[in-house]
């Protein structure tokens, strides 16, 4: 097989514009690119009014949005051969830092979920958020597809550790998102349906099972979002505010910064989790719209580069990251509006928040990686 | 099956893109159930959230209006308003309400007997509108409720209009009062109208007019966030909060005439009894008291059990409005009335002469009826018989009238049935007749030729009130105009000071009655007072002016005489009630007025003074000369204001029609 590199190729160079130019050194998807930063605009001119104009968060946001640019220039830098050999480290660190959460953890709101480094709190369950995908792609590379019984258990072992050990923490939602990032690599890596359909079941099956062992404030979560009136001062409360929110704000929303829900504290969690009732209020359907248009972009953009990329650890991680991204912004919409029950599932690029960014930007990093650094089938 | 399997690129390419287009297609799926879910909580149901979101963060606060004031018709205001501090309760923010409630009566500022109520009171108002708890607290009150004030969450000092009687009990059973707002007066009400009204009128005018004492509240709208706290800097949300201004109440001009009020309640003091003083040419109240009478700023301030306890148990009943709900036999102040009702119907020939002894033998039984004081009356003809006030020429003329065109005569003088006076509390008396004899009396006896014969002299089942008696009176000033008794004859806008005058209310004339009829029976009113037989002589001597005058002698009635025993009645109670009915001058007639002063004993000397002097005050001048515009004050309405005629009323004057307006 020959492979070329797209970057040496003269011939293409010369028909490129100066930008281009730029973006082809720096390894950058254009259009992605776009998609992400105007989806962070918007997210930070939200937080602005959401935050009730809190200059210092917003700077923190933007300095963080920072970061995870600098970091995703810097990871689309990577080859994916080198992405690909340090995955199986990578997922082995991560395994170990969520050990040490589980024994020298940071409690916080009475989960155990930070490791504290000094200047920085960090969540060694966002690193497996990228880490997990990684793992399984990597482990599918060499492998002939669709996979075989025997790769599946494997597969069901590299998830279900990390995912047990961040639920444990507990941080169901996050475990939830690790377990479905790693499960979209199987399901496009040519899961049989016929498994697909079995597996689903098993899970409505280990679901309903787990309600009985989870904690009391998950479960009442879990379950609230059937019928949230039953508690509307308890775990009703979330529900019953954002939909307000949301609805309030009708088709044009009740301007920036005018939005009575969040600006009065009545809509909890405002400018992380629930930033999307926040966009309702304010900007209407109109708004949410444009930003669904956005992630849409990103999205579509992700998959395609995906579809372009010749490896198989490539093609399942990009689609990963892709898919993934998707799941975050469908639950926390659904959540917000009152479709799926309310897990801790921030916004992306628009919830306040520290590692969900640098996360997030990261994995764009890689995708831009993957593609940028593709080799062409010879 | 196959132990070795060899990488196909191309395969997995394709199968990547397969499952990449059908993850696609979910997707898609998915977006279009948060579109659809959106569009149903943005659209559909957007009207909906907005009115929660509206509840959430905006917070109605009313602002009563300005109660009206009531004003006499000098000009003096008798019931006002001014500043106070009350204690608010927003039950909605109370954590606990009986600790809280029972830790402000350690601290003094509530009475443990009144907590029951309270509560009651409390639970029934809307959960976030403030409750007054406790009305006017002293300055030094408010300064020891503000030092604990973090102890009681959900409870605030607000200033507030309060209604001040500044005269105190002057003409409080005319005027009446304002209360605190009880539960049970609350379901009867429109809340929204009512948020952040303390108190509304209970009785009198107070009451009667409250609809527009009351006048319109207002309202502001404030931002507070989910704790419930008052947001300062609004920002964007302001625009939609709204700001509407209470429109005060409209003053109620009353008819009364204070200095006569004054002078009825003082001349009343330390006896039980009711004074009403009418202008018979237009129903107006000059006057109308009932002794006792106690302090209407009691209830304005919100009364306390105790003190409450202690009015009802008042065993002279202060709280009783003996004007318009005392309900006694007239004794011989009907006699006029009965009188006219036998020339018109033809039954004596005012001329003729009659032998009265001391007792009258009804026909056909062994029966006597004997005078008051078994005196003898001699030779009398009508007008002796009313200025004797002979009862036995009056047994005579009543058994050959017969009970039934008596008792059709009595309503056409207002008895039995209520006056029409424009506040509410007023009893109907009673004209008995032999179906309501047989009807109340069914397992005693029927109707006797005796009870006929005893209701010619006002007693037997025969009641009446005080205001019923002034307006009989006044209907016999007028010669026969029956104008419907009222306090208020205006209402006037607080802000452009306009009155709108009503007009009186014309509700009968008794045109049957002829000239001369009246003539006889007016004169021998006027001998009431002039011969020195008449009953009223020795009081009215000397008057500048003539006056009609009746006394009356109100026996115990049946059923009072049952009572005895009961804790009203000790035996002085069981002393008659005077009675006591003029109008003046005679001929040109000012004012009507019946006095009543129970069981004073004798008409003429229990009650007759006490209208002679009334009648001075109002007619005379400071020089002893009449006055020419008696009552005609700054607010009175203007000349020439014509009366509503009711329908059917025949709007005739008679020949002594506005007599006294000179």
């Amino acid at each position: 097989m020959i492979h070329e590199e797209i970057s040496t190729d003269s011939r293409t160079r010369r028909t490129l514009s100066g930008a281009a130019r730029v973006l082809l050194a720096l390894k950058v998807d254009g259009p992605l690119a776009v998609g992400l930063g105007l989806t962070g605009a918007f997210g930070l001119a939200v937080l602005y009014s959401a935050s009730g104009e809190n200059t210092p968060m917003l700077v923190r946001t933007l300095l963080r949005l920072v970061l995870g640019i600098v970091i995703m220039l810097a990871v689309a830098r990577i080859s994916p051969n080198l992405l690909r050999r340090a995955s199986p480290w990578l997922y082995g660190l991560g395994i170990l830092l969520l050990l040490a959460v589980a024994a020298v953890g940071h409690v916080h709101l009475g989960a155990k979920r930070w490791l504290d480094l000094g200047p920085i709190h960090f969540q060694p369950s966002e690193l497996m958020k990228l880490a997990v995908p990684m793992m399984c792609a990597w482990y599918l590379h060499e492998r002939p597809l669709p996979p075989r019984w025997s790769d599946l258990g494997m597969l069901a072992l590299i998830i279900l550790v990390p995912v047990a050990l961040v639920a444990k923490e507990p941080d169901l939602g996050t475990a939830a998102l690790i377990a479905a990032a790693a499960a979209v690599v199987v399901f496009l890596a040519g899961l049989r349906v016929r498994v697909l359909i079995a597996l689903l079941l098993l899970a409505v099956a280990a679901g309903a099972v787990g309600l009985r062992f989870m904690h009391g404030y998950q479960r009442e979560r879990l379950l609230t979002f059937l019928n949230p009136e039953a508690h509307p001062l308890g775990a009703g409360y979330h529900i019953i505010q954002s939909q307000i929110a949301v609805g309030s704000g009708g088709v044009f929303g009740k301007g920036w910064m005018a939005g009575s829900q969040a600006r009065l504290d009545f809509l909890p969690e405002r400018t992380t989790d629930f930033i999307f009732a926040v966009i309702g209020e304010e900007f209407g359907l109109l708004g949410l719209v444009v930003l669904l248009l956005l992630y849409a972009f990103v999205i579509g953009r992700s998959i395609y580069l995906s579809m372009q990329c010749a490896d198989t650890f490539s093609r399942l991680l990009g689609g990963s990251i892709a898919l993934t991204f998707f799941v975050y912004v469908f639950i926390n919409a659904g959540m917000v509006t009152g479709l799926v029950p309310v897990v801790g599932v921030p916004l992306p690029l628009v919830s306040y928040g520290g590692s969900s960014v640098v996360t997030v930007l990261s994995g764009f990093g890689i995708l831009m990686a993957l593609y940028s650094h593709r080799k062409l089938m010879g | 099956m196959s132990p070795v399997r060899i990488k196909d690129h191309w395969r997995e390419q394709r199968m990547f893109n397969r499952r990449a287009w059908f993850a696609g297609a979910v997707m898609v799926l998915a977006a279009f159930a948060v579109l659809g879910r959106l569009y149903y909580l943005q659209v559909v149901r957007q009207h909906y959230y907005e009115v929660l979101s509206l509840d959430n963060g905006v917070r109605t606060v009313p602002i009563p209006a300005a109660r009206g004031l009531i004003v006499a018709r000098d000009g003096e205001v008798i019931a006002s308003n001014r500043p106070t501090f009350d204690l608010d309760l927003t039950p909605d923010r109370v954590p606990a309400l009986n600790d809280e409630l029972e830790h402000l009566v350690r601290l003094g500022l509530l009475q443990q007997t009144d907590l029951p109520e309270l509560i009651r009171t409390i639970k029934s108002r809307l959960s976030f509108d403030a409750v007054p708890i406790r009305l006017d607290l002293s300055a030094e009150e408010v300064a020891r409720f503000a030092a604990r004030r973090y102890e009681f969450p959900g409870i605030n000092i607000s200033p507030r209009q309060a209604r001040w009687y500044p005269f105190g009990k002057l003409a409080v059973d005319a005027i009446g009062y304002v209360g605190t707002i009880s539960a049970s007066e609350l379901a009867h009400l429109n809340q929204a109208e009512y948020a952040g009204t303390a108190v509304i009128g209970q009785t009198g005018v107070e009451a009667a007019y409250e609809k527009y004492l009351h006048g319109t509240n207002g309202y502001r709208q404030t931002l507070v966030d989910a704790l419930g706290r008052p947001v300062r800097r609004a920002g964007a949300l302001g625009k939609e909060l709204h700001f509407k201004a209470p429109v005060a109440g409209e003053d109620v001009i009353v008819s009364l005439d204070l200095k006569i009020q004054r002078l009825a309640e003082q001349l009343l003091k330390g006896q039980d009894g009711a004074v009403v003083a009418i202008d018979p040419w237009t129903g107006d109240i000059i006057a109308m008291a009932s002794s006792p009478a106690f302090d209407p700023n009691l209830f304005a301030r919100g009364i306390s059990e105790k003190q409450y306890a202690a009015l009802v148990n008042n065993p002279r009943l202060p709280l009783f409005n003996r004007a318009l709900r005392a309900q006694l036999p007239s004794g011989s102040t009907i006699k006029p009335g009965i009188a006219l009702g036998a020339l018109t119907e033809g039954i004596i020939n005012p001329t003729k002469r009659i032998y009265a002894a001391s007792a009258w033998h009804l026909p056909g039984s062994g029966h006597l009826f004997h005078n008051a004081a078994h005196e003898v009356c001699g030779w009398v003809g009508l007008r002796m018989a009313i200025i004797m006030s002979c009862d036995v020429y009056f047994y005579r003329l009543a058994y050959k009238m017969g009970v039934d065109r008596l008792g059709a005569w009595l309503p056409n003088f207002g008895f039995g049935h209520p006056t029409g006076i424009d506040i509410p509390g007023e009893q109907s008396g009673l004209a008995p007749t032999p179906a309501w004899m047989a009807k109340h009396y069914p397992h005693d006896r029927g109707w006797y030729p005796g009870d006929t014969v005893i209701l010619g002299i006002g007693q037997g089942d025969f009641l009446t009130t005080p205001l019923q008696l002034a307006h009989y009176t006044a209907m016999l000033a007028t010669r026969g105009l029956s104008f419907e008794p009222r306090l208020v004859t205006g209402l006037r806008n607080p802000r452009t000071q306009r009155i709108h005058w009503k007009r009186p209310i014309l509700d009968g004339n008794l045109t049957m009655i002829s000239p001369a009829s009246w003539k006889v029976v007016v004169k021998a009113m006027v001998g009431v007072t002039t011969n020195p037989r008449g009953t009223a002589y020795w009081q009215m001597i000397n008057s500048p002016y003539p006056i009609a005058g009746k006394t009356g002698t109100a026996q115990l009635t049946r059923e009072q005489a049952n009572d005895v025993g009961n804790e009203n009645t000790g035996p002085e109670k069981l002393r008659d009630d005077a009675w006591f009915i003029a109008f003046a001058p005679a001929q040109a007639p000012r004012i009507a007025i019946a006095v009543l002063v129970e069981h004073a004993g004798y008409g003429a000397t229990g009650a007759a003074p006490i209208a002679r002097k009334l009648m001075n005050a109002y007619l005379l001048g400071p020089n002893g000369k009449l006055l020419a515009h008696p009552g005609r004050a700054a607010l009175s309405e203007p000349a020439g204001i014509k009366p509503r005629v009711e329908p059917g009323v025949d709007p005739r004057f008679t020949p002594l029609q506005r007599a006294a307006e000179p």
